[in-house]
């Protein structure tokens, strides 16, 4: 059950090796989160981290093994997590892939891929859920969209663009399921420091997962349905957005 | 979440459901029964599904005690006939849904009036025993439960008549018990006699919590009805003024001596015909209660009051149930809602009520409904909410950030004092504590497994906080009903224009 503050208890973490994912669901333990299926397509890292979470007390958490590319697995994850969670109150999507964004290594097949797990496959979970919960007339589906959606640089314009699309897509199940007791959280971090992007150069306003766990919660709590992490970056991006694109072109990071 | 959850169901059928604080809401299958027969009906039904159920009043409780995700919801406010008035011995005998308010329209203008009445008379009779519900008279009169002879109770395991010498159990599990014993079908009520339908209010200002606790403690006992309404914005030496309001029912004798103001109460000094004075239309997209006005409202409200004053009479209506003056007020809170928290600690907790009203203060959290009264000895109801000491109910609307762990940390306070929280108003007590705050829990959860083991019978509030304890009956993902595909993702495409 959610409860009337919007914390929800029962829990399904897409992307269920996703540090910002594991970090939201971290901080919502300490609420009233006690009942999660981590999803992912790697058994034995899930395992790991579900046996994290255990020790770190939350009482039932469970993996369930599923390639977000996979639709039939998709299902199989609904039927399941209702079973095992008896409800579910919460999706959070976060799989996502950088993939590449060098001409040279892309195809049409590389394309495809990167845009099903960053766009395709969440879009397909993010409507599977949605009825279901829509059925039980509660829900919440949480997004973690990215800032590299909202303007698209040529660094990274593959995964941008499937991030442009999610977003998208998440803004108009929002509005789908205006009245359903079903509500959508788009959340949009900048720079976050995690595995994903170890190793690139840092870009200005980056945080930890943390942060974007503390901003998540908030967002339950007040209903709010954008999230930018840091907050400041809906200004920044107010103004890039419209940044004519040679001035866009030579900003650094 | 969504604007109608709070309105009454015109007819069966799945919809969204909340309760009176609009939040947390979930979509549920409603059966309207107009008697017994329909809502027994309904409960066979459930049962060989395999369905949950739970009954449904006014949907007067703030939070989720009257709906349950996914299964049956039997409103019975559409059960409302009186079986049997007696004008003698102020007895009655009632369906389930009857109102207080219809109940009182009837029995006022004869010399009766309800013995306990909640601070809104649109509650139903079986609702009000379900949260074994108290007034402004606790100290005094006790709760609900403690006026009702009997009532026709349909369990999962038959209907039973129910009295406190007959299955006492299951009526002291029922009372207090959120629905969650059986569907109560009619009971039998005794009301107390009433010369006239006015009141005799004295009414003085407290500068602060202290002085406010002190004046209750001296003279609670000279009057039948006492309650302070208190600024919990209020800062510094300020924190916890109040005006404290206590009255009685007047005499006829009083009244006559009262001139002009009694000529409103009619030859027979008992007219009696509340009114709506006003509604709010819809639900504004924002919340209107904003602090700055909360503020404002608390201000006008204290000064307004006068420093001291006695003898005042008042109808009715603007001594119990002043909020019932305007229509779905709850609407002012906007989209997110509001809930509202109410605690008892013991005679002797002083410092925990202190404490939370302090930090209510520096929090500046936005309550402009805030009440604090004593109330008298607890009755047998294994989760009866009322207990010997002191209740604060606080109105706080939904959204604030870290509104949860605020109120967490409340609850901490409030069982670590010998404390509980009433569940008819709550929709986020912390599971781990209910325990502690209903020590009674076990034997609660006995009389109901009795009844019902297959747990037939459950709630939104049930699941919430494992009243009942948890269920490991898978669930089956839940799909949408054929043919009404389109209802729960609520707006279809077809309805926007490209
Ligand atoms: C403005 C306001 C002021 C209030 N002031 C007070 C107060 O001063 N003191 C106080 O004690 N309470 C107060 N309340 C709370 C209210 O009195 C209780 O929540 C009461 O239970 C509401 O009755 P209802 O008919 O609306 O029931 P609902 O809210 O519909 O249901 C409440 C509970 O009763 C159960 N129930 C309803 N009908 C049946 C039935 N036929 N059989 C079995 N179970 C049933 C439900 O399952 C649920 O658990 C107030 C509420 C409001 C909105
Ligand atoms: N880090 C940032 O700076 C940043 C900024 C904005 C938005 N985001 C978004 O935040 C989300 C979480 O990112 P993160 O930083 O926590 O990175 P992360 O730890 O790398 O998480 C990405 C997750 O996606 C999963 N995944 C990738 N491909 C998958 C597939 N085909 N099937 C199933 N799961 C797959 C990964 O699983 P494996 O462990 O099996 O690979 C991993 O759980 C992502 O959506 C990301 O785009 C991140």
């Amino acid at each position: 059950m959610i409860d009337a503050t919007g914390m929800p208890q029962s829990g399904v973490l897409l992307g269920g090796t996703s540090e910002i994912g594991l970090a939201i669901i971290r901080r919502l333990a300490t609420r009233r989160l006690g009942r999660v299926v981590l999803a992912g397509r790697d058994p034995a890292a899930l395992e790991q981290r579900a046996n994290e979470l255990r020790s770190s007390g939350i009482d039932q958490v469970s993996t369930f093994v599923a390639d977000v590319r996979d639709a039939g697995a998709l299902d199989g994850l609904v039927s399941e997590a209702w079973a095992r969670l008896d409800g579910v109150d919460l999706l959070l999507v976060a799989t996502g892939d950088l993939g590449t964004a060098e001409l040279s290594e892309l195809s049409a097949g590389r394309v495809a891929s990167i845009f099903e797990v960053n766009a395709g496959g969440p879009a397909a979970a993010l409507l599977a859920f949605a009825e279901a919960m829509a059925a039980q007339g509660s829900g919440r589906l949480v997004v973690l969209s990215s800032v590299a959606g909202v303007r698209v640089r040529r660094a990274n314009f593959v995964y941008g663009a499937a991030k442009a699309g999610l977003d998208a897509f998440a803004v108009g199940l929002s509005e789908a399921l205006e009245g359903s007791g079903v509500g959508v959280t788009i959340v949009r971090p900048g720079y976050v420091r995690t595995r994903m992007t170890a190793g690139r150069s840092q870009a200005p306003f980056a945080v930890d997962p943390g942060d974007v766990a503390n901003a998540v919660v908030r967002a339950l709590e007040t209903g709010e349905k954008i999230v930018w992490v840091p907050a400041i970056l809906r200004l920044v991006f107010a103004g890039l957005r419209v940044l004519p694109r040679p001035v866009f072109r030579r900003l650094p990071g | 979440m969504s604007a109608a959850a709070n309105e009454p169901s015109p007819s069966d059928g799945e919809r969204l459901l909340s309760g009176w604080g609009r939040a947390p809401v979930s979509r549920a299958r409603v059966v309207k029964a107009h008697d017994g027969l329909e809502a027994t009906a309904a409960l066979a039904a459930a049962s060989a599904t395999g369905e949950r159920l739970i009954g449904r009043g006014l949907g007067r409780s703030y939070g989720d005690a009257a709906q349950v995700s996914g299964g049956v919801v039997v409103d019975l406010s559409g059960a409302t006939r009186l079986l049997c008035f007696d004008g003698a011995s102020g007895v009655v005998t009632a369906e389930a849904g009857l109102s207080i308010d219809t109940l009182l329209r009837t029995s006022v203008p004869e010399g009766w009036f309800v013995p306990v009445t909640p601070g809104t008379r649109q509650v139903t009779l079986a609702g009000a025993l379900a949260a074994d519900v108290h007034g402004k008279n606790h100290h005094v009169d006790g709760s609900f439960a403690a006026w009702v002879e009997r009532f026709k109770l349909a369990t999962a395991a038959g209907t039973l008549e129910v009295s406190k010498e007959r299955e006492s159990d299951v009526f002291w599990a029922t009372a207090g018990g959120m629905g969650l014993t059986g569907l109560v079908l009619d009971l039998t009520l005794q009301l107390i006699p009433i010369e006239s339908s006015a009141m005799v209010v004295d009414t003085e200002r407290a500068a602060d919590l202290d002085d406010c606790m002190a004046r209750m403690e001296e003279r609670d006992a000279e009057y039948r009805y006492s309650v302070a309404w208190i600024d919990c914005l209020a800062r510094g030496r300020h924190v916890g003024r109040s005006v404290l309001t206590r009255g009685e029912h007047a005499t006829s004798a009083r009244l006559e001596g009262a001139g002009r103001a009694a000529a409103r109460f009619g030859p027979g000094l008992r007219a009696y015909d509340p009114r709506e004075l006003a509604s709010v239309p819809l639900t504004p997209p924002v919340r209107l209660l904003s602090r700055k006005a909360v503020a404002a409202f608390n201000e006008a409200w204290f000064r307004k009051a006068p420093k001291e004053r006695r003898g005042e009479i008042q109808s009715i209506q603007a001594f119990f149930h002043p909020l019932d003056g305007v229509r779905e007020w709850n609407r002012l809170y906007g989209p997110r809602g509001f809930t509202q928290y109410q605690f008892v600690v013991p005679s002797g907790a002083e410092e925990t009520l202190r404490s939370i009203v302090g930090s209510l203060s520096s929090n500046q959290v936005p309550s402009f409904l805030t009440v604090l009264k004593r109330f008298g000895a607890a009755d047998p109801g294994h989760l009866s909410f009322p207990a010997k000491g002191w209740t604060l109910a606080v109105d706080i609307p939904l959204g604030l950030p870290g509104l949860s762990e605020l109120l967490d940390g409340f609850d901490e306070e409030v069982a670590a004092a010998g404390g509980r929280i009433y569940l008819a108003k709550d929709g986020r007590l912390r599971p781990e504590l209910l325990g502690t705050m209903y020590p009674r829990l076990d034997e609660w959860r006995e009389v109901c497994d009795r009844l019902d083991p297959a747990r037939t019978f459950s709630s939104d509030l049930d699941r919430r906080l494992s009243l009942r304890r948890p269920l490991r009956r898978p669930l089956r993902r839940p799909r949408t009903s054929p043919g009404s595909r389109r209802t729960p993702l609520g707006r279809s495409p077809g309805e926007v224009a490209p």
